[in-house]
């Protein structure tokens, strides 16, 4: 059983009462009770999860058994092979990136890795990628264009690594090439926004032909404790500051970000690693066969034109 | 995020003229001299006696690059509808109608057309006065027209940064203008057309990640704050102080990041030299 979040409270209480009956002797009357239990959970889960809030969605997209990019390489992909470096300064272990199979055809996988226990998390930096991961990430796609294999992209990141190394060793250009490049990419380019698309260090792989999201990820411009810590001046509105970035999933297909929200399993994909993985697939393969259908030139100009018409939303005045 | 600091200087004019600011004189931060604000003015606000470069405006910084001081402003009226109704402790909506009454302009960038030494170009100026350069959809609509048609008329670009980053009220839209921005210069590249890169103080967050590191040329004022995470952001995360000189201008140029660092009352000759030279 996965970790309960604060507002799975209501969960928490029945899940203890299951616990004491099932010490107890079996009986009829118990076995009974503990099913009632089980329904009663699955009711509140069902409840809590149809009207989660902007934070309580920050909340699971950050859940620390939320399936990672090699959790659904694992179910979805076959023959997958890693592949290390950026040929320039070093192997970044917060992205990930090599060849695989789809539904027999070989695709390039690249996505932020988060660890899934501590050791791991601490390899992984927590997902915080560092200019070699972007430029790792480039090299492939490149390699992938040479060699006309669709790219895949899984984006759950924090941030891009706010540290010296990374200033030092220009993590601003290394994202900056990645948008500009990935924009002319003569491959299909599929996104899927998993877990947490965490402002340029995100998007920094998340330019392409269709931008998936998953039902309770997030993507933000800046997490809600810093844009809380700087517009409230107070850190505690992260609340307040989530409902106000719209990060979540349906506000971000209204806005024209995302192009399909990916449905999770009731609780979220944690709950059932398995589900999520068979509900990606689906949509995946629905998007990958679609944008495989296009000739490179609508492709690249659909692309263009999809990331050009963002924000038109949000202006107002006279053409000249 | 170091834009809601008080701005250091007066808010620039809105008109094309620039008027006097209110005060007589300022101190120099970079030697502490008293300098009268019209020899600061007429120096494009370069401090004489240490080089000091204070912030410059859009207006003025159009009015050094182009030819004779003139250009034609593209898209002037676009202004931001506050898309996502954003609320922090007032309403940004509010909050924008005051910086548009206070500056005269509607958004954080001036985009025009004209000639720099003689050859077509397409300026795009951030003004830091305007929520701290922070880029918006207008921001990234304005540069992405600007690109298009310095695309459509074979014209250079030069993108000046000034900027504390993407716009928060505006969310994940302005984080998305860091993508169309650079899908704009990545048809610029393919047409072998030049693209100037001016960063000046500050350039930080998704402006540095996107547009401002894609030049060409990639060119600094002196002392330039550039980088991608704050200060502050990087001092919480490492838990130390970071050393002197860190982020400047001159630590990128050391660092391989920049090709030059130019003094402002220099820059329109360089900016010209590199045209004539790229502009094929
Ligand atoms: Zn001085």
């Amino acid at each position: 059983m996965a970790e309960l979040l604060e507002f799975e409270a209501p969960i928490d209480i029945l899940l203890k009462e299951i616990e004491a009956l099932s010490m107890l002797p079996s009986t009829d009357d118990r076995n009974r009770e503990i099913s009632r239990l089980e329904a009663r959970i699955d009711a509140i889960r069902g409840d809590l999860y149809r009207s989660l809030t902007a934070w309580q969605r920050v909340q699971v997209a950050r859940h620390p058994a939320r399936p990672t990019t090699l959790d659904y390489v694992e179910r979805l992909f076959t023959d997958f092979v890693e592949l290390h470096g950026d040929r320039r300064f070093a192997d970044d272990n917060a992205i990930v990136a090599g060849m695989a199979d789809y539904k027999g055809t070989g695709v390039l996988v690249v996505g932020h890795q988060k660890g899934s226990d501590t050791k791991q998390k601490i390899f992984r930096n927590f997902g915080y990628a560092r200019p070699e991961g972007y430029r790792k990430a480039l090299r492939l796609m490149q390699l992938a264009e040479k060699f006309r294999r669709p790219v895949i992209c899984f984006v759950d990141t924090p941030a891009a690594y706010p540290g010296i190394e990374s200033e030092e060793r220009g993590v601003a250009e290394a994202i900056a090439l990645n948008l500009r490049e990935m924009a002319v990419l003569d491959v299909p380019i599929i996104i899927v926004v998993h877990g947490e698309g965490g402002s340029g260090g995100a998007l920094g792989i998340a330019v392409g032909d269709r931008v998936l999201m998953h039902e309770f990820a997030m993507y933000s411009v800046i997490p809600p404790e810093g844009c809380a810590a700087i517009l409230w001046r107070d850190a505690k509105k992260k609340v307040e500051a989530a409902e106000a970035l719209k990060i979540t999933a349906p506000d971000l297909l209204g806005l024209g970000i995302i192009d399909e929200i990916v449905a999770e399993p009731v609780g979220g994909a944690h709950t059932d690693p398995a589900q999520a993985a068979a509900l990606l697939d689906v949509a995946l393969d629905r998007a990958l066969r679609q944008v495989q259908e296009m000739d490179s030139d609508a492709r690249l100009e659909a692309r263009y034109g999809k990331f050009r018409a963002i924000g038109l939303i949000g202006i107002e005045g006279a053409d000249e | 995020m170091a834009w809601f600091k008080k701005a250091r200087k007066p808010l620039p004019s809105p008109q094309k003229v620039s008027r006097v600011p209110e005060g007589l004189w300022e101190k120099c931060p970079g030697c502490e001299a008293i300098l009268y604000t019209k020899d600061l003015v007429a120096n494009h606000q370069v401090c004489d006696k240490c080089g000091h470069h204070f912030r410059l405006g859009a207006v003025e910084r159009l009015s050094l690059l182009f030819d004779g001081g003139t250009w034609h402003e593209l898209a002037p009226a676009l202004r931001s509808n506050d898309p996502l109704r954003f609320t922090d402790t007032k309403p940004y909506a509010e909050r924008l109608r005051k910086t548009i009454a206070s500056t005269g302009r509607n958004d954080a960038v001036i985009v025009g057309s004209g000639r720099i030494g003689g050859r077509d170009a397409v300026v795009a100026s951030m003004d830091y006065s305007f929520i701290g350069g922070s880029m918006g959809v207008v921001v990234g609509e304005k540069i992405t027209r600007g690109i298009e048609h310095a695309i459509a008329h074979r014209a250079g670009v030069v993108i000046v940064s000034c900027s504390g980053g993407a716009r928060m009220m505006e969310g994940a839209l302005s984080l998305m203008q860091m993508a169309k921005i650079s899908a704009a210069l990545a048809r610029l590249d393919r047409e072998r057309l030049p693209y100037i890169s001016l960063l000046t103080d500050p350039t930080t967050g998704g402006v540095t990640a996107s547009y401002a590191m894609l030049g060409d040329l990639n060119i600094a004022e002196p002392g330039a704050l550039i980088g991608f995470a704050g200060p502050r952001v990087i001092e919480q995360t490492i838990r130390q102080k970071l050393p002197e000189g860190f982020q400047r201008a001159e630590f990128l140029l050391e660092r391989g990041m920049l090709d030059l660092v130019v003094d402002r009352r220099e820059q329109q000759a360089v900016i010209a030299r590199a045209l004539r030279f790229l502009h094929t």
